[in-house]
């Protein structure tokens, strides 16, 4: 068994078909650093919960997938034996034991001692902020207090990987985004190889070292935040992470035409192309000398910046973010330029 | 019709069923059980009186033997049953569960019939130890007429109760390192708690008012609802069975009101 | 993969639950075998035979077509008594409400000898009420309808029923006509789930009726610790049987009514 913090993950074509016949999730293979924090990001049954219920221990790969920890094969090993910790999305914190007991319950069945399992306690305690109610029964906490005791209990043992699984998901929209600045610290402090799992986009961005976007059970694609965020490798992708704009055009001597003027682009492509323009990377400026221009229909102002939708200048209603300084309004024609390098072509699907 | 004399109305047939059929015959129970010989010295006579007493011990201890063997028995086959999904789990179900609608009078011929002198387990007994085992007519027999009666009703709760469990719970124990054992002891077993509590008061209560199968097989066996009968057709000991129906309504009522106390749900003995 | 550990428990498991239902099923499967036997001591080879059914039908049809009668009668004043009681609880409300339904649920906590007791020692002078069957018919009621008024009040927890008669009555119906055309037809469920246990308890009852029967009221329960004192095993088993046979409907329509309640309720 492995021990320790920070151990290496490794899934090696880890497949998961469920006893009615499902196909859960495709054959996967992939690697985590030590410490490394991996999130696996994707809507709802894309799989990546039987992900983490498979390198956790909870469910079997199909035959022939392998699970290994610094090298060693974990896949025979029960999850009771497997070192790891693991939040839960309703955190499961044991109604019948106070916010120490839930919090000690790892390190007492691994049979340390009381002194030190009491010293561990309070230095998770500390470490997540909750001083004060160790002595609490766990339905007088808080969602967010609960939270804190799930994963100081996760990680109170010392496990090789940590597990969370949409750790942020029940609270509500405020508290999650301080959580999520919480969490990050905290998993940067423990060094612990992690895996998140989340639908949330910015949840993952902001936490994951690297990302794997899964979709219908396979591999959209796995990169840094800033990977998948301006190089997506489908159109999945592009319109799963941020609001974007998807045209369809011809293109020729490396010129976009499209019905609102033409768009020059960096690639050497010709004849039907898909790309994906980011409504930040499109700039309103004067009609004089535009290139590309349309008409202003909706205007939402979003406080730090406004979002505007301009037809006539693609196929479809083009997203722009403006600032917020820009006076605008509906019915206004508006030139349109976006810089080469910010055009992104897409592959098909 | 003002809306409150329809709800007044409602009530009213209720109200004359109640109080005519069951409070004033309880209430005039309570006070014939304090006008016999010993007037109101026949309540303390259940718990002084040496054959009062020892009827009463012999009762709650057999209720007692009844409550803890059918919680075990349950929740061993409840457990089981609502965690595996196998050919014939659903008729195993019904067979748990069939007796319930028995009455006690059915369930005590149901054991004369496995421990009669006519009976299967002597008439395994008889070739295997070379005498037959016939045990209907004494406290083992009671016993087990009372375990019968109890065991489907018990079953149903924990069932239910086990259905309701969250497995995340579980799996959560079991990422910080719990076996099996653990997690039945630290989990599973703290969660059915009120369940135990509930179907455990429920054994209880009906095993200490339990008439019909005593009547069945323990002619010969001191228990309260037979104790009671006697007095009341041979002796004719009037006051005394009312004060001692009066006793043990008030036990198996205790037993309900603090389960309930405890769980908080409504816990409600049966036939 | 399943461990050999796992797979000792699990068979270890069946095999004590095996054990348990055998305990439970085998005595009523002796005795509907021992109904229909010529000689129950030597075994189903002494052939099969209905005399005994014959001999009970004989000796005890009154007591069977009086126990349906009881039964039936019982059901009907529970529903007269309970279905208006139940909703007066339900949208009434309040602690008075609590305390109603607390007394008239007692009689679950209350052992039946006690109750029949109490009914000898008040009504025994009538001696014309205590000689007819109707005595038995209330001691009957008291028993069956908490079960009633329980269970139609869990549907009218479950359904809401307080925003139904509101809009109901702001359409402009009565009381009455709102109990009866919106109240009563949503509280169908539960009417017909406690009517069913109504009729299977009044059927089997026997601590309470053992006390308030006379030899002339003699209902189905009753003859039958009559015939397991008196009678033949083989006698005995045949009155047993035709109890089963009897109560089996009833207890397979409770079960396909829960089956069709929790799939209802898994739907939503």
């Amino acid at each position: 068994m492995t021990g320790g913090q920070g151990v290496t993950l490794r899934v090696e074509a880890c497949g998961k078909t469920f006893p009615d016949g499902t196909r859960a999730l495709e054959p996967i293979t992939l690697d985590v650093a030590r410490g490394e924090t991996l999130v696996f990001l994707g809507p709802s049954g894309c799989g990546k919960t039987t992900m983490l219920r498979i390198i956790a221990g909870l469910e079997r790969p199909d035959v022939g997938g392998r699970i290994l920890f610094n090298e060693v094969d974990v896949t025979g090993i029960p999850i009771e034996r497997r070192n790891v910790g693991m939040v839960f999305q309703s955190y499961a914190l044991f109604p019948n034991m106070n916010v120490a007991e839930n919090i000690g319950y790892g390190l007492k069945i691994r049979g340390i001692g009381k002194a030190e399992r009491e010293a561990r306690v309070a230095e998770l305690v500390a470490l997540t902020g909750i001083e004060g109610l160790v002595h609490r029964r766990v339905d007088q906490l808080s969602g967010g207090q609960r939270q804190r005791v799930a994963l100081a209990r996760a990680v109170a043992a010392r496990p090789s990987v940590l597990l969370l699984d949409e750790p942020l998901t029940a609270l509500d929209a405020a508290l999650r985004e301080r959580l999520r600045v919480e969490l990050d610290r905290l998993l940067r402090t423990l060094g612990i190889t992690t895996i998140y799992v989340t639908h949330d986009q910015t949840e993952a961005m902001m936490l994951g070292d690297r990302i794997v976007v899964m979709r219908k059970g396979a591999i959209a694609q796995i990169g840094t935040a800033r990977d998948i965020y301006f190089s997506p490798a489908s159109r999945f992708v592009a319109e799963f992470i941020g609001a974007t704009n998807i045209v369809e055009a011809e293109c020729h001597d490396g010129m976009l035409a499209l019905p609102g003027g033409r768009l020059p682009i960096q690639n050497g492509a010709s004849g039907a192309v898909v790309v994906m323009i980011r409504p930040e990377s499109i700039d309103i400026i004067s009609t004089e000398g535009a290139v590309l221009s349309g008409r202003v229909g909706d205007v939402s102002f979003i406080g730090d910046r406004q979002r505007l939708t301009v037809s006539g200048a693609a196929h479809k209603p083009l997203l722009v973010d403006a600032p917020n300084s820009l006076g605008i309004k509906a019915g206004d024609i508006v030139g349109l330029s976006v810089k080469p390098e910010a055009i992104r072509l897409l592959a098909g699907d | 019709m003002p809306f409150n004399t329809f709800i007044r109305l409602c009530l009213l047939p209720l109200a004359m069923v109640v109080v005519a059929f069951f409070l004033l015959p309880m209430v005039r129970l309570v006070i014939v059980g304090g006008s016999g010989d010993l007037g109101v010295g026949a309540y303390a006579a259940i718990l002084f009186e040496p054959r009062f007493r020892a009827t009463l011990i012999n009762t709650v201890m057999l209720a007692v033997a009844t409550t803890a063997s059918s919680l075990l028995i349950a929740t061993v086959a409840g457990l089981f049953l609502q965690r595996h999904r196998f050919p014939g789990r659903a008729l195993l179900v019904a067979m748990l569960t069939f007796p319930l609608a028995f009455p006690g009078v059915v369930v005590g011929f149901m054991i004369i019939l496995l421990a009669g002198r006519q009976g299967l387990i002597g008439s395994i007994t008889l070739p295997l130890f070379g005498e037959k085992w016939v045990f209907a007519y004494s406290i083992q027999g009671l016993f087990l007429g009372y375990l019968y009666f109890s065991i489907p009703r018990v079953i149903l709760t924990i069932m239910a109760a086990v259905e309701k469990l969250d497995l995340s719970l579980e799996e959560a124990a079991r990422a910080l390192g719990a076996g099996p054992w653990a997690v039945h002891r630290d989990v599973i077993l703290p969660a059915l708690r009120p369940a135990f509590v509930a179907s455990g008061a429920i054994a209880f209560a009906t095993a200490m008012g339990a008439f019909g199968t005593a009547f069945t097989l323990a002619t010969n066996i001191n228990v309260l609802p037979m104790l009671i009968y006697t007095e009341f057709t041979l002796s004719a000991n009037i006051a005394m069975a009312a004060a001692l129906s009066v006793g043990l309504g008030l036990v198996a009522w205790a037993a309900l009101a603090l389960a309930r106390s405890f769980s908080g749900g409504t816990v409600a003995a049966a036939g | 993969m399943i461990s050999i550990r796992d797979r000792l428990i699990f068979t270890g498991q069946l095999l004590f639950t095996l054990l348990v239902a055998a305990f439970l099923i085998v005595p009523a499967i002796l005795s509907m075998l021992a109904g229909v036997t010529v000689n129950y001591f030597q075994g189903i080879r002494s052939g099969v035979t209905l005399q005994w059914v014959i001999q009970v039908w004989e000796l005890y049809a009154d007591t069977i077509a009086r126990s349906f009668v009881i039964a039936l009668s019982a059901l009907t004043v529970t529903l007269i008594v309970g279905i208006p009681a139940a909703y007066a609880l339900h949208v009434r409300g309040g602690r008075l409400s609590r305390v109603v339904e607390e007394i008239i649920t007692l009689p679950l906590a209350v052992p039946g000898l006690a109750i029949a007791l109490g009914l000898l020692l008040t009504y025994g002078g009538f001696s014309d009420f205590r000689r007819s069957w109707l005595f038995i018919l209330a001691g009957h009621v008291v028993f069956t309808l908490p079960f009633m008024v329980r269970s139609v009040m869990a549907v009218f927890a479950a359904i809401d029923v307080k925003t139904l008669d509101e809009s109901a009555s702001s359409l402009g119906a009565s009381p009455w006509r709102r109990f009866l055309d919106v109240i009563v037809p949503n509280a169908r469920p539960g009417i017909l789930a406690g009517s069913l246990m109504v009729v299977t308890l009044s059927l089997g009852e026997f601590n309470l009726t053992w006390m308030l029967h006379t030899p002339l009221t003699k209902t189905l329960p009753v003859g039958l610790a009559d015939s397991y004192a008196s009678m033949r095993l083989e006698v005995a088993s045949a009155y047993t049987l035709v109890f089963f046979v009897m109560i089996i409907p009833l207890l397979v329509a409770m079960q396909i009514f829960a089956d069709h309640k929790r799939r209802q309720g898994a739907g939503r």
